[in-house]
């Protein structure tokens, strides 16, 4: 690829929520580019992700470390597991800047998580910046921003 | 048929000495009068004086079921008052943090009042004029807590108009707030930021005691940091290379039962405790540049050393608040109801320290504490299960005998084998005490 149409950068954010719909979890691990950051606030004014609490800010092992722990035989809290369901808006491209190769998108969603007999609904918004890397589009930086990141939640297991 | 209210040996006989009957957890009435009676008769937390650091600032909070505000008064004292105006019962703020100016005006009739709860007056006074309002707690200030104590920045009220003094009732258990705070070159905390807020559907006791539950670690969060540990093994660069900073926090979860038993665990009354006595599992911290040398500063060498030598793991402020000072974490169990539980985990800067420590504070706290965390997620589990469980007809009793010997005195502070169940059953004999001491024909 030399460099992405919008509807490849859209394509990007829409098989992203797709794999982790669909538990393809390694698949997902692998479209990260080298240090790089899944981070969800917790305060929404926050600029500084490590001087400030933040429901998750995950680099490459804390992100294996989490899709490994689902695959764990003694992971109780995923006996049985959970699933989730992601439903997008179309994305908005924010920036494209060819030269440098880096292109940013912003994507409302709908997330529902489900386990048991339960099931719960956020509302959130994705950023993501990408990279062209070896010739494919790569997370840097997914960051997912609540709706309401100070309201009290029980657990929730999985990616948005 | 009310089986508990007034009944202080109904209470009393739900504590034996290595076993609690279910009721303390699931029992909606019993839960009724914990709000009633335990979380009026003990000193419960209520904020940091750093919340509200200006003239005017306010925090909503409640104290068992009780609506409450803390705010800082024109002459910077902080106050604890019940969130309610005199008039009409109409919370007078609700946002949970905010600034009200010089009084707080009710937004349904304008009624004023002071930022210490003084009444100051409303529209149309001559309406009340030889009514005798003046004679009724309606004409009055906003109502007050029984007492209040800002120690070191921590605010703590009572209720209870009656009961023990701050001292008595926190005695040598202040120490655990005195190392966080003298952690800080200063001797002064800050908030940083807003606590994650994570709901549990289960009671709050539960988590009380899972902070000194030393025999779980290693058990319910193998998911977490034995994975942790092993993927870290797995594609570490060399044998010697230095562990990130998230290996350091999540690994020693993974410690042996050797090393939870030798940490030791110290209880002391009315009950409070602590896990960590000898070295814990926030010893094998690495240095951060610099910090060493600002303390030394700051409290000579030896002192500096003595203060960074204590790294108590988790220290129980009974009822319902837990302190890590290595981390500069306070947590707050916020009972809700028999079976929910709100829990706060809240972090603190050290001021004039580098900003690398509150880095792993603040890692800390995700990593563990969030509702987004894989320890948490092991842990919630854990208690979720136990409050369905505990339904069983087949047996209604809890196990904390772990450790036990006959004729435990609570009363005496005491340095126990660091996997010891001693500081639950030192809780519940507090709860047994805070419980039933208000209640009628308690002295029989």
């Amino acid at each position: 690829m030399t460099f992405p149409s919008r509807d490849d950068l859209i394509e990007f954010v829409y098989d992203e929520a797709r794999m982790l719909d669909e538990g393809r979890f390694d698949d997902w691990l692998a479209l990260w580019a080298p240090d790089s950051h899944y981070w969800m606030p917790l305060d929404p004014d926050a600029e500084n992700p490590k001087l400030v609490t933040a429901l998750m800010h995950e680099d490459d092992y804390l992100r294996r470390l989490r899709v490994e722990r689902l695959k764990g035989a003694r992971t109780f809290s995923q006996k049985p597991r959970s699933r989730c369901h992601h439903v997008l808006q179309r994305p908005f491209i924010d920036a494209v800047d060819h030269d440098a190769g880096t292109f940013t998108t912003t994507t409302p969603f709908l997330y529902v998580e489900s386990r048991l007999d339960e099931q719960f609904l956020l509302a959130a918004t994705a950023r993501h910046e990408l990279v062209l890397l070896d010739g494919g589009i790569r997370m840097k930086l997914k960051r997912v921003d609540l709706l309401n990141p100070e309201a009290a939640f029980g657990n929730i297991q999985l990616f948005l | 048929m009310s089986r508990y209210a007034e009944n202080p040996a109904a209470v009393k006989a739900l504590i034996r000495p290595a076993e609690v009957h279910r009721d303390v957890y699931v029992d909606a009435e019993i839960f009724d009068l914990e709000m009633k009676h335990l979380f009026a008769n003990t000193w419960v937390f209520v904020g940091h004086d750093s919340q509200t650091p200006n003239p005017g600032d306010y925090f909503t909070t409640e104290i068992g079921r009780q609506p409450i505000v803390m705010i800082r008064h024109q002459d910077g004292e902080v106050h604890v008052l019940y969130n309610r105006c005199a008039h009409k019962g109409t919370k007078l703020v609700i946002d949970r943090t905010g600034n009200t100016g010089k009084f707080f005006r009710c937004p349904y009739h304008a009624w004023t009042y002071k930022t210490d709860g003084t009444r100051l007056g409303m529209p149309l006074r001559k309406g009340y004029d030889g009514t005798g309002l003046e004679n009724s707690a309606s004409g009055n200030d906003m109502a007050r807590v029984g007492a209040v104590r800002n120690y070191r920045g921590f605010v703590f009220a009572r209720l209870s108009h009656e009961g023990p003094d701050f001292e008595s009732f926190f005695g040598e258990s202040l120490s655990s707030i005195d190392n966080m705070v003298d952690r800080s070159p200063e001797g002064r905390l800050e908030i940083a930021g807003p606590p994650l807020r994570y709901m549990h559907r289960c009671n709050w006791k539960m988590l009380v005691e899972n902070q000194t539950d030393t025999c779980h670690p290693m058990v319910a969060h193998e998911s977490s940091a034995g994975t942790a540990v092993r993927i870290w093994e797995e594609s570490r660069p060399a044998e010697d290379a230095p562990k990130p900073m998230a290996i350091q926090v999540i690994a020693p979860f993974m410690s042996s039962y050797e090393f939870f038993e030798e940490m030791g665990i110290r209880t002391w009354p009315n009950g409070h405790g602590h896990t960590g006595v000898h070295h814990s599992i926030h010893s094998d911290y690495s240095e951060i540049p610099g910090y060493f040398d600002q303390m030394s500063a700051a409290y000579g060498e030896e002192r500096a050393r003595a203060i960074l030598g204590e790294n108590r793991h988790n220290t129980v402020y009974f009822p319902n608040i837990m302190v890590k000072g290595p981390i500069q974490q306070l947590r707050i169990f916020i009972p809700l109801a028999a079976d929910k539980t709100l829990v706060e985990s809240y972090i603190y800067r050290l001021v004039g320290a580098p900003e690398m420590l509150l880095e792993r504070t603040a890692m800390y706290n995700r990593l563990i504490n969030a509702p987004t965390s894989i320890v948490g997620h092991d842990d919630l589990e854990m208690y979720e299960r136990a409050q369905e469980g505990l339904m069983a007809d087949g047996l209604e009793w809890v196990n904390v005998q772990r450790l036990h010997t006959d004729g435990e005195d609570f009363d005496a502070i005491a340095v126990e084998n660091g996997t010891t169940e001693r500081q639950m059953r030192n809780q519940f004999n507090a709860w047994a005490k805070y419980m039933t001491i208000s209640m009628q024909g308690a002295g029989a």
